[in-house]
């Protein structure tokens, strides 16, 4: 098993995640034509653009779990791209957490196992596991729903499950797709408040991908992905030196 | 009282944007009053008609800030008719106008849209002001959303509220728009 020493710190640009010139189809339908982005340690950056721009591709890259047909992922100084599957699964289960529109949990584990669940994988001990997915539900305003099925909670019950989920581990970075897709407003912005919260005191650089500019608003900067390409605030194409 | 807020908005609006919309008409080419009052009622009157005294004396303010030139008289087989030219200071000031985005308030809608066009027209970087009052735009909706989240007061996150709405309606505008910019050009042209 591929084992990997995080730095504690961004690199010396400040730069957590970098991707570059990342070209990536699938069958004849490009999604990402040489899309290139920077993300900062501790940043919390949204990337906007309309249905099919290709947004969620260059989360799914950035994340290690697509894998570009060309360019490159740096993440934390490595070259994610270059990794063995068993090496970015490794990644993902260490330094990554990921939340999704529909919280995608377990429905035949109850709310604690799901919390916990990432621990586990990561070989953490039972007690310590569920302990710490003790805390997360206290500090997500889930007390007392440990015991509950996924099918009994409510959508922003669910969704603050998912991002307990995601962040037990302490992940370097989270990666968010249209985390609020399926709440409405005020439970939207619920799940909003709440993440940006705690992702600033865990110190975590947050990926938010997102339609809604309301969510957006919650970044600390945001780019635009258009027809593949990622546009930064001037209108023009994001480029990378390296 | 909210009605009457949204008519002096939209009148405050159009007053700020007939001369600088009458000066891009002139960057075009220098022209009769009457063809300034056409092209503004074709492209951005959206059903109400701009005064022929509203157009001229926009022209003499003009002229008297030496913004606009009024030539020379053309004798003609009506009355006296007279061509205007945009002057150097005009057209700075519509290249600055252009440029710089618009203070993201609600109710912009045709000032957003008279910009665009006039862009079009002068073959200026339509794509490029429309990224940069965006960036505006969620610069301010981030400025809203912090008054949100650190109010104590029900009242301020409403009326923060309102205003997230209507900067969040003029961004949706924003995208369809820059979406469909070529068309949008290829439709000024060919008027």
């Amino acid at each position: 098993m591929t084992s990997f020493s995080l730095r504690r710190d961004p690199g010396p640009d400040g730069c957590l995640v970098e991707v570059k010139n990342l070209y990536k189809s699938f069958g004849a339908t490009p999604a990402l034509v040489d899309a290139s982005l920077s993300v900062r340690g501790g940043e919390v950056l949204a990337v906007m653009g309309p249905s099919g721009s290709g947004k969620s591709t260059l989360l799914h890259c950035m994340a290690g779990i697509f894998t570009p047909d060309k360019g490159e992922v740096w993440f934390d100084g490595q070259r994610l791209d270059q990794l063995s599957d068993t090496g970015r699964t490794q990644l993902r289960r260490s330094a990554f957490g990921f939340v999704f529109q529909f919280g995608q949990l377990v429905p035949e584990l109850t709310v604690s196992d799901n919390i916990a669940l990432p621990l586990l994988l990561n070989r953490v001990s039972r007690k310590a596991a569920y302990a710490r997915a003790e805390a997360w539900l206290a500090r997500l305003g889930l007390d007392g729903l440990g015991e509950r099925r996924t099918g009994e909670l409510s959508g922003g019950q669910a969704q603050r499950v998912a991002l307990a989920r995601a962040l037990v581990g302490q992940p370097k970075v989270l990666f968010a797709d249209e985390p609020t897709g399926s709440l409405d407003t005020l439970t939207g912005e619920m799940v909003m408040e709440l993440m940006t919260a705690v992702t600033r005191e865990e110190g975590s650089t947050v990926v938010l991908v997102t339609h809604d500019a309301r969510v957006a608003a919650y970044a600390d900067r945001e780019v635009m992905v258009r027809d593949g390409r990622v546009i930064d605030r001037s209108g023009a194409q994001v480029e990378v030196g390296r | 009282m909210y009605t009457l807020s949204v008519y002096f908005e939209c009148m405050l609006a159009r007053v700020t944007v007939v001369p600088l919309t009458l000066l891009g008409l002139l960057e075009r080419e220098p022209s009769h009053g009457y063809e300034l009052k056409r092209d503004y009622d074709n492209y951005f009157g959206g059903g109400r008609q701009l005064p022929f005294g509203q157009v001229y004396s926009t022209l003499s303010r003009l002229a008297r800030d030496g913004k606009v030139s009024g030539g020379d008289t053309e004798p003609g087989a009506g009355p006296a008719r007279k061509r205007y030219a945009i002057t150097e200071l005009g057209a700075s000031e519509v290249d600055e106008w252009l440029r710089e985005p618009a203070d993201p308030e609600p109710y912009l809608q045709s000032v957003l849209f008279t910009k665009v066009v006039l862009a079009l027209m002068l073959d200026r970087p339509a794509d490029s002001y429309l990224a940069a009052q965006r960036a505006s735009h969620l610069n301010r909706m981030r400025e809203l959303t912090e008054i949100k989240r650190t109010t104590s007061s029900l009242m301020d996150a409403l009326q923060a509220d309102h205003a997230l709405f209507h900067l969040e309606a003029d961004l949706r505008w924003i995208d369809v728009t820059s979406a469909r910019l070529e068309a949008l050009a290829e439709m000024v042209h060919a008027r």
